[in-house]
């Protein structure tokens, strides 16, 4: 039998949650107090499940590696979170956030957890509203919405600029509130180090104190990994610099299966990068291009003449510019999905037509919305976004419009996890960013916090309960057996080879150098020959690692350099696992663009008689290629079809 | 344009809580002006790494300006010389050729120094637990539009609720006050109809956390609201203080 089973239950799609609800095994209170949950990370997914999941009754042990819960990088997103609610009365409704999503995702999505998804979307929106998060509203009082890309309705809930950080600061409280009540504990500046497995079931981690070096042995009946992404593999990315997958790499050691690592999304509008030293990459949210209008110039002498600083672009008059995005997509126009609006944009480039001083840059302008709406209205909408980007480029975008390119900022790619969001390890769970479940090929803007919620507000601590209630009788382990002292055992001498080095390279001078092979061959295009140089590469740039880092300071107390190398060391993994999954896929699809199989057009050419299913990569040794193993997508309620977004 | 400068960099290094600080001096040159300062931070680990010197430890995360993770006292200032910026978004455009920039941990009772320049902050996120929230659990809430808030006050609640946690308000009080932090919460919450109904008791919950927990007493010297990176407003803590007195009544 194939390892791969997701577990969907029977019926039909808007009635299998509901029906799943309806006949799952449940813990009663009394047992909730005798079973320990542990919940790695502490972002909207882990936060929002690790609250949810202290009020019921569970013992919960809440990890992070930041100073505080409050810091996870969900905080940094910008423009909203999308539900089904209708509000603004333009035709929306569950099916259609189902479908939009299914087809923002470029048909690689399990169908049934993206309408799980869409179902309880609407009340994470109830939710917030209860818990106090300020979205913005209108003037008689009701919520405001606002449209996001690959949509035609506008369901997208937002708090200015920092939806994100509202969103969080929300889940956090919770999470704080239970804190105090007693039902979660809180580690923080904790980093998993490894999961402990116990007769084939995830029973613990080991976690390392990033203060005092330690490593400590915790118990759980159920372990929830809620990491995030691992866009940090590229090195330049809008991730925050702590973020990293390593995780899910440590996982996926012990046996679960990663799923289409490949699917990674390159978001359309960030600042461009502008010298050697850049330590990361900063977005501009997506909602901008609500009213900002994406353009380079027409004419090739222009764009030089722009380029050397001869020419503004405010020099150039409306004939003169090429809005590409409204000449090749007249429906979507500037609201077309990030993975599009990205290729566009590296198209324009590569073509000649690039602003900025690298020539890898294009314009989002907001003169005409300026125009129409006024400042006023501009600033209320987007003003933090607008101080940013000046603080950071120096210029007035209510003057000069901004400068943006597409840069690494989500990945779509995760633990593989069965309908109930288990991996193929029992009592080892995904939720968030973390696992791959419900964006496809490419996630739609605004979606991100959705899932997050959803998986931990509203899915996991019901479907965790499925799994629990048959481990009721399982007495709390004394993390003195065998299982807990090898994994800790392992971790020690794994973090004593690194030490050892002692070569001469700094890490982020290494990453450095793996970032640039990941972006330059398994960025935004790919094709045969550069995946198999890629893959040599990184083998290359691994033996360097493993034998020319060198790490200062010491094993006990904090030590930064070993924690970045430690994380390191699992990127070039997972950066081999990118490289070879997108080899294996011979086709495009969403934000996987393979230079061999596109459109006379230059879109995203799919084959969904040969890979309309998921790729789990299970891990087969180190240095040993991992093996592909298949989930197929069955589509029930939509047809695939060649997505149009003209 | 393209500028590159030359500057020296006095740091505070420390083994921990309890080892005794010294300032190092570095020098750090050819730095472009469109580096962020701590890119140039980054650059100084680097070369302190190639001489097998010990990196500076410092905190950040998001590098851009919403996570709260970075801190650090620059010239005197808490995130340095650039307004309403925390220190991963100052940019070393704001310092000329041949500058001594001093860089020093909070200093703060509260605030304890763990190495370097970082500093533990969990004394927020007790105050926190002690009554930030509004006490829902997951589940069986009414629909979101059922309780309409007029857009004045969603938008002031929202303004309030932009504190980033950083901490900037209690290294810049010669007191070492957290008012302008309890404050911002307190006026979050009690500005919107769900916050409302607890507001008594959130009031007084934090500000006895904050004053058990060390931090120093108001008296208004403003210092927290110019230091602010997010520009949270002094009138939160008049609201406070209303609301503790309130509270207090009616006991």
């Amino acid at each position: 039998m194939s390892k791969i089973n997701a577990r969907i239950p029977e019926g039909p799609l808007a009635q299998k949650w509901t029906d799943y609800k309806d006949h799952q095994k449940l813990v009663n209170p009394s047992n909730k107090r005798k079973l320990d949950i542990i919940i790695v990370g502490t972002g909207l997914a882990g936060a929002s499940a690790a609250a949810s999941l202290g009020e019921m009754g569970f013992n919960v042990k809440s990890f992070c590696i930041q100073d505080s819960p409050r810091r996870a990088h969900s905080i940094a997103a910008q423009g909203g979170i999308n539900a089904a609610k209708n509000y603004p009365n333009d035709g929306d409704s569950v099916f259609r956030l189902f479908y939009d999503t299914i087809k923002g995702g470029d048909y690689r999505a399990r169908e049934a957890n993206v309408h799980r998804l869409a179902e309880v979307s609407n009340s994470i929106i109830d939710q917030c509203v209860a818990q106090g998060v300020p979205f913005a509203r209108e003037y008689g009082g009701l919520l405001d919405n606002r449209s996001f890309g690959g949509a035609q309705v506008s369901r997208t809930f937002y708090a200015k600029g920092q939806t994100g950080q509202q969103l969080l600061l929300g889940a956090y409280q919770a999470l704080m509130r239970q804190v105090e009540l007693g039902s979660v504990t809180m580690h923080t500046r904790s980093e998993l180090v490894d999961i402990v497995i116990v007769d084939g079931k995830a029973r613990g981690i080991i976690a390392r104190d990033l203060v005092t070096g330690e490593l400590t042995r915790h118990f759980a009946h159920a372990v929830v990994l809620a990491t995030g992404g691992y866009g940090n593999t590229f090195f330049l990315s809008t991730n925050a610099m702590g973020s990293n997958g390593s995780a899910i790499i440590k996982a996926f050691h012990k046996g679960a299966m990663f799923a289409n690592p490949c699917y990674v999304q390159i978001h359309p509008t960030c600042i461009p990068v502008h010298g050697e030293f850049q330590s990361k990459l900063t977005l501009m949210s997506e909602s901008l291009r609500n009213d900002g209008r994406i353009w380079v110039p027409k004419k090739k002498e222009d764009a030089e003449a722009i380029r050397s600083g001869k020419m503004k672009p405010s020099q150039l008059s409306e004939e003169e510019r090429d809005y590409y995005l409204e000449r090749r997509y007249p429906t979507f126009g500037n609201l077309v999905p990030r993975d599009v609006a990205s290729r566009a944009a590296k198209e324009r480039c590569d073509a000649g037509f690039g602003v900025g001083a690298t020539g890898l840059a294009v314009y989002l302008d907001f003169k005409s919305s300026i125009d129409r709406l006024g400042q006023k209205t501009i600033e209320e909408r987007y003003g933090n976004l607008f101080q940013m980007y000046e603080k950071i480029v120096d210029e007035n975008p209510y003057e000069t419009p901004m400068m943006i390119y597409p840069a690494i900022h989500y990945v779509m790619g995760g633990l593989w996890v069965d309908y109930e969001l288990q991996t193929n390890i029992q009592g080892l769970f995904c939720c968030g960013e973390a696992n791959f479940s419900d964006h496809g090929a490419n996630r739609l803007g605004a979606s991100a916090l959705m899932q997050g919620l959803a998986d931990g507000y509203f899915v996991l601590p019901y479907t965790i309960q499925n799994y629990l209630a048959d481990d009721i009788a399982t007495k709390r382990m004394t993390t003195n057996e065998p299982e807990f002292t090898e994994a800790e055992n392992a971790v020690k001498a794994r973090l004593e080879k690194l030490k050892s080095i002692q070569g001469n390279r700094s890490v982020d001078s290494i990453h450095k150098e793996f970032g640039l092979v990941m972006w330059d061959f398994v960025g935004m295009s790919r094709n045969k020959k550069g995946l198999q140089e890629a893959i040599e590469k990184i083998a290359v740039i691994k033996k360097e690692f493993w034998t020319n880092v060198r790490i200062p300071g010491n094993m006990t107390g904090m030590n930064i350099e070993l924690e970045k190398a430690s994380r390191l060391a699992d990127f070039i993994e997972i950066g081999d696992l990118i490289a070879r999954d997108a080899l294996s896929r011979e086709e495009s699809c969403g934000g996987h663009f393979r230079e061999e199989y596109q459109t006379p057009e230059g879109e995203a050419l799919r084959k969904d008689d040969l890979f309309a299913y998921v790729s789990c990569w299970e891990f087969k040794g180190n240095d040993v290629a991992p093996e592909l193993h298949k989930e197929e997508l069955i589509y029930e309620s939509v047809k695939m079809v060649q997505r149009n977004y003209k | 344009m393209e500028k590159n400068i030359n500057i020296t960099v006095k740091v505070w290094r420390q083994n921990g809580p309890k080892e005794k600080g010294r300032f190092e001096t570095h020098k750090v040159n050819n730095v472009s002006i469109d580096t962020s300062f701590l890119e140039m931070l980054d650059i100084l680990n680097e070369q302190l790494i190639n001489e097998n010197k010990e990196p500076v430890a410092f905190d950040h995360d998001c590098r851009e300006g919403i996570c709260g993770m970075c801190s650090l006292y620059i010239n005197g200032r808490p995130h340095g010389p650039d307004d309403d910026v925390t220190t991963c978004q100052l940019h070393m455009r704001k310092f000329k050729d041949g500058q001594t920039v001093t860089i020093e941990p909070w200093r703060s009772a509260a605030f304890p120094v763990i190495k370097d320049l970082i500093v533990d902050r969990r004394a927020f996120d007790k105050i926190i637990a002690a009554g930030g929230y509004v006490s829902v659990n997951t589940g069986g809430i009414p629909d979101a539009n059922s309780i309409g808030i007029p857009k004045a006050d969603a938008d002031e609640a929202m303004d309030s609720a932009s504190c980033i946690g950083c901490g900037a308000c209690v290294a810049a009080c010669k007191n070492g006050s957290a008012m302008l932090f309890v404050s911002a919460k307190v006026s979050h919450l009690a500005m919107l109809p769900q916050g409302r109904i607890e507001g008594a008791r959130r009031a007084k919950a934090m500000v006895a956390k904050m004053d058990e927990l060390g931090f120093g007493n108001c008296t208004n010297t403003g210092a927290c609201e110019v230091e602010c990176p997010k520009n949270i407003s002094l009138s939160n803590i008049a609201r406070l203080n209303r609301e503790f007195l309130s509270a207090k009544f009616q006991d």
